[in-house]
C-alpha cells in the first residue's frame, strides 16, 4: 500500500506550509493545546463529494472517519449535517461563508472522492470560516481503496496539524496484545490495528503466552516476549513478512522488557539469572551484548530517551520500585521519581522532555508523566489496575491498558491526553493490553 | 532431620487420605502397575509418584506481598520436597515463580524470578543437585485464583515445583 501525496492542487507542496501557518497563527482558527482545558472547536465535515458514480457512500464513509479522528482529540465538536443551511455538492464552487458562519461552524473541511477500479483519489479544502479564507492549501491524496481509512486519516492529520501547529497522529498503528478468557485461563496473541482500533490483524496464536511488544522508532519491527520454550525469551518479528526469530535463547537465564533504542539496531532488555535481574543491550545485528546495570536489585523496563543518548528504567535497588535515569552505556544511575508510591514502566516521552509512567499508590494504579528531572509529576487517570503507557508519535496522546477488579476483570486499552483530559477506550475487537504506538507513517 | 524428614512424609501421608479432587491437584499416571509397597504405581498413595509429591508433600511454597523470603511454612514444604527428590533421582524439576496481579508486568516477571530462585536455593542447600533444577517466572500471567483481593491474592504469590522426567518418561 503506497501513497503517494499528490502535492496541491494550487500547486503548493506539504513542504510549503510554514508560510501558511504563521498567518493562521494570528487568525482565530487556532487551537493551543498547551492552554489546557478549552472549549472544543465547532467543526463541520460534510459528506465528501463523490465525482464518480458509486463512490457517495465512500464519500461519506470518509468524512466519517476524519470527523471521529478530530473529535477523539477533545479538542473539536462535530457540528451534526441536520444543522447544515448549504450542502457541499461541488468541490469547485465557492464555499457560502455566512451559511456556515450562522451554524458557528468554525472550521469547514471539504472533500471529494473518485473512485476508479481499486484506485481512490481524495481531494480535501480546510476553510477558516470567521476569517473567510481557506486555511493551507487543498491537497489530494491518493491510494488504493482498501486502504481508505488512511487516507481519512492523513486528511485528519493535516488539518489538525493546520489547526494546532502540531503534527498528527491518526494515520499510525498501534501493536498491543489482544487478550481473552477470564484470568485464570487468558489467551494471548499479538496484534497490529490502526491508531482508532480499527484493522486487526493478528501477528501471532495464542498458544503461548505472549507480553509487551514494542515498536522500532520506523514502524517496520517488533521486540516481543513469548514463552514458546517454555521459558521467557524475546523475538524480533517483521511486520511486514510477519518472520520472527529469537534474539538469544541462553540456558538459565529469562530476557524480557525488550525496546529498540532510536538506531533500530540496539535493543535494551532484562535479563534474570537466578534471584537477580539487570539490564543489557544487543546490537541486533553483530548479538554483541553488554551489560548496563550490575546490583542486586531488580533492574527492569528501560526505555530510551529520543536521542538514544540516556535510557530511563525501574529499580528497587532504594528498597521499593523507583525510576532512575543512566546513560545509554550503563553506568550511574540517578534516580528522578520520589512521590509516595512505586513507580514503574517508564517511557520517554518523543518530545524528549516528559517520561510517562505507571505508579502504584494506596492500592490504587496511576497513569502519570513527570518531566525527565522527575519534576512537575502529574497523574493523569486513576482506576484499579492502570498500566504500560505508550506516547502516540506527537507526544500529546497516552494509550495504556485497564484491567478491571475481580474474577470477571478484563483489560482494555485506553487513551488519555497528556492534560488528563479526554480519557476514552479504544475499541478493539477483543480485550488488549501492553499497546506500543508506532510512528505516523509515511 | 532424617527423622524430622520422616515424620513429615507421615504427617503427608496421613493427609493425603482425605483429598478425593484429582482434577483439583491433578493425577499421576493412569498406569495400574502395583508398586513394591502395594500402592497403585503413579497414583498419591505411590510414594515415588508426581502425584504423591503434588499432593503429600506439597508442590508450592507461598509468599507474603512483594517478598521473596520463604516463611517457615515454606521451609518445611521445601524440606520434603528436598527428601522427595533425593529419594527419586531420576525426577528433575522446574520451579515456577508467580506474583499477584497488584504490580507492574515486568516487575512481577523480575519478582516471580526471585520467588522460584529462593526456592531452588534452598533446595540445593538441602542436597538437591543444582543441575536437577531450572527456574521461571511467569510473572502475573497465571494466577490460580482470580478474585481481586488479599485471599485470592496468597495464594497467586508462589513458587510452584513441578516435577519432570522418572521412570516413565
Amino acid at each position: 500500500m503506497m501513497y503517494r501525496v499528490l502535492c496541491a492542487l494550487v500547486g503548493v507542496c506539504l513542504t510549503a506550509l510554514i508560510p501558511t501557518l504563521a498567518i493562521a497563527q494570528s487568525g482565530p482558527l487556532r487551537i493551543e493545546i498547551t492552554e489546557g482545558v478549552i472549549e472544543p472547536l465547532p467543526v463541520a465535515v460534510p459528506d465528501l463529494v463523490a465525482e464518480t458514480a458509486g463512490s457517495a457512500e465512500m464519500g461519506a464513509q470518509l468524512s466519517r472517519v476524519i470527523a471521529a479522528d478530530l473529535i477523539g482529540t477533545g479538542l473539536f465538536r462535530e457540528l451534526p449535517s441536520s444543522a447544515f443551511i448549504s450542502q457541499v455538492t461541488d468541490f469547485g464552487a465557492p464555499v457560502q461563508y455566512a451559511d456556515w458562519k450562522a451554524i458557528n461552524a468554525q472550521a469547514l473541511v471539504t472533500g471529494a472522492v473518485s473512485v476508479q477500479g481499486n484506485q481512490i483519489n481524495v481531494k480535501f479544502r480546510l476553510y477558516d470560516v470567521f476569517s473567510g479564507a481557506e486555511l493551507g492549501s487543498g491537497l489530494q491524496f491518493a491510494g488504493t481503496t482498501d486502504g481508505w481509512r488512511r487516507i481519512a486519516h492523513k486528511v485528519a492529520d493535516v488539518v489538525y496539524s493546520r489547526i494546532t501547529g502540531e503534527s498528527g497522529y491518526f494515520d499510525s498503528r498501534v501493536v498491543y496484545v489482544s487478550e481473552t478468557g477470564p484470568k485464570d485461563n487468558r489467551r494471548k496473541r499479538l496484534a497490529v490495528m490502526d491508531y482508532d482500533g480499527a484493522n486487526v490483524q493478528y501477528l501471532t496464536g495464542s498458544d503461548d503466552i505472549v507480553l509487551a511488544p514494542r515498536f522500532s522508532k520506523a514502524g517496520d519491527r517488533v521486540l516481543y516476549t513469548s514463552y514458546e520454550t517454555g521459558f521467557p525469551r524475546i523475538y524480533v518479528l517483521d511486520v511486514g513478512s510477519v518472520q520472527r526469530r529469537v534474539l538469544e535463547n541462553n540456558q538459565g537465564t529469562m530476557s524480557f522488557a525488550p525496546r529498540f533504542a532510536p538506531d533500530g539496531q540496539t535493543v535494551v532488555y532484562s535479563i534474570s539469572q537466578g534471584s537477580n535481574t539487570d539490564i543489557h543491550s544487543m546490537n541486533i545485528n553483530s548479538g554483541v551484548t553488554q551489560r548496563l546495570t550490575n546490583t542486586p536489585a531488580i533492574e527492569t523496563a528501560p526505555s530510551f530517551s529520543p536521542d538514544g543518548a540516556r535510557i530511563v528504567f525501574e529499580s528497587d535497588r532504594s528498597g521499593s520500585q523507583q525510576l532512575y535515569v543512566m546513560s545509554a552505556s550503563g553506568g550511574q544511575a540517578t534516580r528522578i521519581s520520589f512521590g509516595e508510591g512505586r513507580y514503574g514502566t517508564p517511557v520517554w516521552s518523543p518530545r524528549g522532555d516528559l517520561i510517562a509512567f505507571t505508579k502504584q499508590s494506596k492500592g490504587r494504579f496511576h497513569i502519570g508523566v513527570m518531566r525527565v528531572d522527575g519534576s512537575e509529576e502529574r497523574l493523569l487517570t486513576a482506576s484499579f489496575l492502570d498500566e504500560g503507557p505508550t506516547w502516540s508519535p506527537n507526544g500529546r496522546v497516552i494509550m495504556f491498558a485497564r484491567e478491571t477488579q475481580g474474577a470477571g476483570g478484563r483489560s482494555t486499552l485506553y487513551s488519555v491526553d497528556i492534560t488528563g483530559r479526554n480519557l476514552r477506550p479504544v475499541r478493539t475487537p477483543e480485550g488488549g493490553s501492553d499497546p506500543s504506538w508506532g510512528p505516523l507513517q509515511p | 532431620m532424617k527423622l524430622k524428614s520422616s515424620l513429615l512424609m507421615l504427617c503427608a501421608a496421613l493427609s493425603v487420605a482425605a483429598c478425593t479432587d484429582p482434577n483439583r491437584f491433578g493425577g499421576g499416571d493412569d498406569a495400574l502397575a502395583t508398586g513394591a509397597n502395594g500402592a497403585v504405581a503413579g497414583s498419591a498413595s505411590d510414594p515415588s509418584s508426581p502425584a504423591y509429591f503434588k499432593q503429600a508433600i506439597g508442590d508450592r511454597v507461598l509468599f507474603a506481598i512483594d517478598q521473596s523470603t520463604l516463611t517457615p511454612e515454606g521451609r518445611a514444604t521445601l524440606d520434603g520436597q528436598a527428601v522427595w527428590l533425593l529419594q527419586n533421582a531420576d525426577f528433575t524439576a522446574v520451579i515456577e515463580g508467580h506474583a499477584d496481579e497488584q504490580g507492574t508486568r515486568e516487575y512481577n516477571l523480575a519478582l516471580g524470578a526471585r520467588r522460584a530462585d529462593a526456592a531452588r536455593a534452598y533446595l540445593v542447600t538441602q542436597g538437591v543437585q543444582a543441575s536437577r533444577l531450572q527456574v521461571v517466572s511467569y510473572g502475573k500471567e497465571r494466577p490460580i485464583e482470580i478474585c481481586s483481593d488479599e485471599t485470592c491474592y496468597a495464594k497467586n504469590r508462589r513458587a510452584v515445583t513441578v516435577l519432570a522426567g522418572g521412570l516413565s518418561s
